[in-house]
């Protein structure tokens, strides 16, 4: 019976369209051909005929990533709030429907398909993890939709289909670099989470400094499961004598690193830490007394003496609590939803080709400063900061580049980043 | 055909009526949507048929199910992703310089040996962690915490084949982006109808295969290793071979629910072959009743429509709900909601073990138990 | 040389505190077959009762030390609740516990991120355990050496407890002949409950010292539990001194790995020698002689 039903199949296959590109041409190094090479790309669903249009939040408000990411649904909701309150977008109020990615990539896939699918939204906010994003970027391609991403990430995308609002490498790791140097660092030391993460950025890193003269003294990676041991790292830290540590580690990862590191009798001021990863929101929980003097790189900072960021950072408080903090990835999604909708605006419409196409020069006050679409690869221009962790528990900028950079994902200026991408 | 005339016809009903609501009933009012979710219930459920057997008419507690279950996709992710990527050319996931694959990823490239190699690695690996355990004779907790452990080790080892000296799996990122299945467009919503098909067609497969061997001699031998290895051991029997092939099945049956996995939901990760997944393979199986045959499906498909329904609704709240599941199932209702109606007759008997005095398990006692309660005499 | 001596006390450090989470499994899983998979969340609720405790207190000292006995407590309250509502009725089938245990597990997961939150709470470190403590010349953190000790006087306590108590001869003849202690007058009954108070009050020490090393989170359990269970399968079922030896050998084995390779290699690597192991040594390290077939 069920071997009849398996030959059935087979021969009901047959129906289905074959994959042609694959035959005629290689792959291309950008992974946006996939939506373009298959004629058959389903049919949008958006309803914008009403008085709202529906747009979606898709964060992990369960599993190990929910206590980063409940705190870009709540900056974004402030902004689609903020929308709503001052007239919607073309008019029509924001219906928000909320999901839970659970800190599962398979989840984030699914639930993209959902609210593209079956809820019909206009576009998607959210992601953080590489691997959250990596695998809804087939979601979004297969079915044309819209994803905006707010988080740092490690460069070498470029999908028509996401905009990417967090920095990508040029606009934060380099900068770091760069500032170390002029610091006159000589060595560095790299410690990471064992993912993909890190490991780009690290092989990122140890181009830049074959290239810039310094030395790389010593590369480790942690399991991202929590409950690694940090002591035979930071014996090897130590021993190293680097100038300096630059630190891509993850999550609870960084309180039991600079735990043990202070515990050695490491210090700021004998082998300072650069962190990626570590903002406002988890400075407390890896414990200010831990961090106090170390530095970070971002392009935004709660301590910005910007007007819009005033009021980003008291209308957050007055919203969600006074003790409250503010971070890069939380304006970073929350200037994604106002780009958006500025570029909505541009276009006079919430079609996705539309929105690509006018995408390009499309602009926002942010918190963190002016920002800029750049229609050719989707992310933005951005300033770099390199900032310091103070006794209050807040960043303060040490040094900032001149002007926003502009995205290079794929590092195609630089000629030491040959052969990464 | 001869069995359709026969007096076991009715057997096949239930057959029957499966193939009903798959093939008709659920393609017919389902949206693509939710039948592509349904399919990949269905890729669980063909996990838990292979769980029912060894757990179920075995009494072997296999908590490393997502060992298999990654095996057989990622033999298949990686096909996708070679098919992919054309004829000579590494997939797009590892550094364009990447000139040269080893043999081990290269051999996915052709389509047969994958084939082969789904069924085959999960149940090579099964046989080598089977046979080192039963022949040994390794206590029933020592198995059950050791495939705890080969699961947490096969997902670091994931991880660690994604990162060290080339990136072969992709890392946590896992393999995804895929664009075909053995040359079919997997965006045409034509395709994915097909591919929940396939699903359908092989769960009622290894449907098939679970009752043609529950019913067999080896059925029996199998139940009776369950109740007590050593009587069967007196009559001339290795129980460590009885439980052996059952464990090699139940591994095979994961690596095709795995397999199926990929172009349906279009990604795999270590996240989704650790122990934290091997475990929730198993709920869905005690709910539906271990030891029956539709148990495990039903079980299988009814969890996890209820955890992307619930989890739709309130995030935090399925944990709750996966948490009591398993304590109220396990310890109150061991036999399944299959076993309801007998619970409710025997209530007495639990009251009975409240007064103190010990009810009859209502399954049967393992042999675990057997050897672990000797010990303590 | 240096290094030597540095691998040896990471490894130490590393076993003290697999010793730590193992060590109430040997009393819980190794004497009376319970697969407590809730272990690793005992382990959780004594990191979260330091963190509560040290709250109430001015000197962050006096509030560590004070949360030692209180975490034992709390961790063996929780087991004890377990034991009664649950695993009373589930002696006979030890396979079920792990599943319905692993249950608890998730919901107490999940109750810790509801009244905690997601972040990790971070125990503050006393001014005397900061920094570095010289020792045979070389540099050793303090908080290592505080754990270590800790798990040293654990063990020694539980030792002390099993021989020279009336609770631990009758814990020991429950373990080693059930019928007989009952005919002996012993409550097996009620010597099972309080075996799997200490034992569950141990995984309450064992995280109060993990704050010191790292936040506790709800999934801290998680990251130790079955590690703490492969302690207890190679030491061998019965003995406390298997425990001791294999935490130990597991220990320096992965600082020793974690050195050459790295530390995700360095755990598969501890996988398949425990499988090997297992092929040496079914039973373990130790194993009490019983008259089982098995």
């Amino acid at each position: 019976m069920g071997l009849l039903g398996v030959a059935g199949v087979l021969a009901l296959t047959a129906c289905g369209s074959k994959v042609n590109a694959a035959a005629d041409g290689g792959p291309s190094s950008s992974s946006s051909s996939a939506a373009a090479s298959s004629g058959a790309a389903k049919e949008s669903c958006v309803d914008t005929s009403g008085d709202s249009v529906k747009i979606g939040f898709l964060n992990s408000l369960s599993g190990t990533m929910a206590i980063s990411e409940k705190t870009v649904q709540e900056s974004l909701t402030m902004a689609a709030d903020e929308i709503n309150a001052a007239g919607g977008v073309l008019g029509k109020q924001l219906e928000v429907i909320k999901e839970d990615g659970a800190s599962e990539p398979a989840t984030f896939a699914e639930k993209a398909d959902k609210l593209i699918q079956s809820d019909c939204v206009a576009a998607v906010f959210g992601g953080w993890t590489s691997s959250s994003r990596k695998a809804m970027l087939p979601v979004f391609e297969g079915n044309d939709a819209l994803l905006y991403y707010p988080v740092q990430y490690e460069g070498l995308e470029s999908s028509k289909n996401i905009f990417y609002t967090g920095a990508t490498t040029n606009q934060q790791i380099l900068p770091a670099l760069d500032y170390l140097k002029e610091q006159g660092v000589t060595s560095l030391f790299l410690v990471g989470s064992d993912y993909v993460f890190p490991q780009t950025a690290n092989k990122e890193i140890k181009a830049w400094a074959a290239e810039n003269g310094m030395e790389i003294k010593g590369e480790e990676y942690v399991p991202l499961a929590s409950g690694a041991d940090f002591s035979t790292i930071i014996t090897k830290v130590k021993d190293s004598g680097a100038g300096a540590v630059f630190n891509t580690l993850n999550g609870d990862a960084n309180v039991s690193f600079f735990k043990e590191y202070k515990n050695v009798g490491l210090s700021a001021d004998t082998m300072p830490v650069v962190s990626v990863s570590i903002a406002e929101e988890e400075v407390a929980g890896v414990g200010v007394e831990n961090l106090v003097g170390q530095l970070t790189a971002w392009n935004y900072y709660q301590t910005l003496d910007t007007p819009a960021n005033q009021k980003f950072v008291a209308d957050f408080k007055a919203k969600y609590g006074e003790d409250r903090v503010t971070s890069d990835p939380m304006e970073a999604a929350y200037t994604s939803l106002y780009l958006w909708k500025n570029t909505v605006e541009k276009a006079n419409s919430f079609a996705v080709a539309d929105i690509q196409a006018n995408a390009d020069g499309v602009s926002f006050e942010a918190p963190e400063g002016l920002v800029t679409i750049n229609g050719d690869n989707h992310h933005i221009a951005k300033t770099a900061l390199i900032g310091k962790v103070a006794e209050d528990g807040l960043i303060y900028t040490e040094w900032e580049s001149p002007a926003p950079i502009e995205p290079d994902p794929y590092l195609s200026t630089y000629p030491w980043a040959e052969g990464l991408s | 055909m001869k069995f359709l005339t026969s007096s076991r016809f009715s057997a096949f009903v239930p057959f029957l009526l499966a193939a009903v609501v798959l093939f008709v009933l659920a393609p017919g009012i389902l949206s693509d949507f939710r039948l592509n979710l349904l399919a990949r219930y269905l890729c669980f459920a063909i996990v838990a048929v292979g769980i029912g057997l060894a757990w179920g008419s075995g009494g072997m507690l296999t908590l490393g199910q997502g060992v298999f279950f990654g095996l057989g996709a990622y033999a298949m992710g990686l096909h996708m992703k070679l098919d992919d990527a054309g004829p000579g050319r590494a997939p797009d996931y590892m550094p364009p310089t990447t000139d040269w694959l080893p043999g081990w990823i290269e051999m996915f490239r052709s389509g047969p040996i994958t084939i082969a190699a789904i069924v085959l690695l999960p149940a090579a690996v099964a046989l080598v962690l089977g046979l080192a355990t039963f022949k040994r004779k390794v206590r029933g907790a020592y198995f059950a915490i050791l495939s705890q452990a080969l699961a947490a080790a096969f997902a670091l080892l994931i991880i660690v084949l994604g990162s060290q000296s080339g990136n072969y799996t992709n890392g946590t990122n896992g393999l995804s982006n895929f664009r075909s299945f053995f040359g079919y467009d997997l965006n045409d919503p034509v395709n994915q109808r097909m591919l929940f098909y396939l699903a359908a067609g092989f769960l009622l497969v290894m449907v098939f295969i679970a009752r043609q061997l529950r019913n067999s001699r080896y059925g029996e031998l199998l139940r009776a290793c369950q109740s007590s290895e050593e009587r069967v051991r007196f009559l001339g029997y290795d129980p460590a071979n009885v439980k052996v092939v059952a464990y090699v099945i139940a591994a095979a049956m994961a690596g095709i629910g795995g397999a199926l996995f990929v172009p349906i939901v279009g990604i795999i990760t270590p996240m989704d072959v650790g122990v934290a997944p091997s475990i929730a393979m198993l709920i869905g199986v005690a709910i539906g009743g271990r030891g029956t045959l539709w148990g495990p499906v039903i079980g299988a498909v009814g969890v996890a429509w209820a955890q992307s329904t619930l989890s739709e609704q309130f995030p935090a709240f399925w944990t709750y709900v996966q948490g009591a599941l398993f304590i109220v199932v396990i310890a109150f209702l061991p036999g399944g909601l299959a076993s309801l109606g007998s619970v409710i007759r025997n209530a007495r008997g639990w009251w009975d073990d409240k007064r103190g005095r010990p009810a009859e398990p209502p399954v049967a006692v393992t042999d675990d138990l057997k050897t672990d309660v000797g010990s303590r005499v | 040389m240096d290094v030597v001596v540095s691998q040896i006390f990471t490894g130490l450090s590393i076993g003290s505190i697999l010793l730590l989470a193992a060590i109430g499994l040997a009393l819980t899983f190794g004497q009376m077959g319970v697969i407590n998979m809730a272990h690793g969340e005992f382990i959780m609720a004594g990191g979260y009762t330091a963190f509560v405790v040290q709250g109430l207190f001015e000197n962050a000292g006096v509030g560590l030390l004070l949360s030692i006995p209180v975490a034992f407590l709390v961790g063996g309250l929780l087991g004890v609740i377990l034991e009664m509502t649950l695993l009373r009725r589930m002696y006979h089938r030890p396979l079920d516990t792990l599943l319905v245990t692993y249950g608890v597990s998730l919901i107490l997961q999940q109750l810790a991120k509801t009244i905690f939150g997601t972040q990790g709470k971070s125990v503050e470190t006393p001014t005397w355990l900061q920094g570095p403590i010289e020792l045979f010349g070389f540099d050793f953190p303090k908080t290592r050496v505080f754990v270590l000790v800790l798990a040293v006087v654990t063990v020694v306590g539980l030792s002390m407890l099993l021989k020279a108590t009336s609770l631990g001869r009758r814990i020991r003849a429950t373990v080693q002949n059930r019928q007989l202690a009952e005919c002996s007058g012993i409550s097996t009954r009620s010597t099972d409950r309080l075996t799997f108070f200490v034992g569950s009050g141990l995984a309450g020490i064992a995280g109060v010292a993990l704050t010191q090393l790292a936040p506790v989170n709800a999934s801290v359990g998680q990251a130790y539990i079955i590690n703490a269970f492969l302690v207890v399968v190679v030491g061998g079922i019965g003995q406390i001194k298997g425990a001791v030896i294999a935490a130990f050998v597991l220990g320096i084995g992965q600082a020793a790995l974690e050195k050459i390779y790295d530390a995700s290699l360095a755990r598969i690597l501890i996988f398949v020698a425990i499988v090997l192991f297992l092929q040496l040594r079914p039973q373990g390290i130790f194993n009490v002689r019983t008259r089982s077939l098995a």
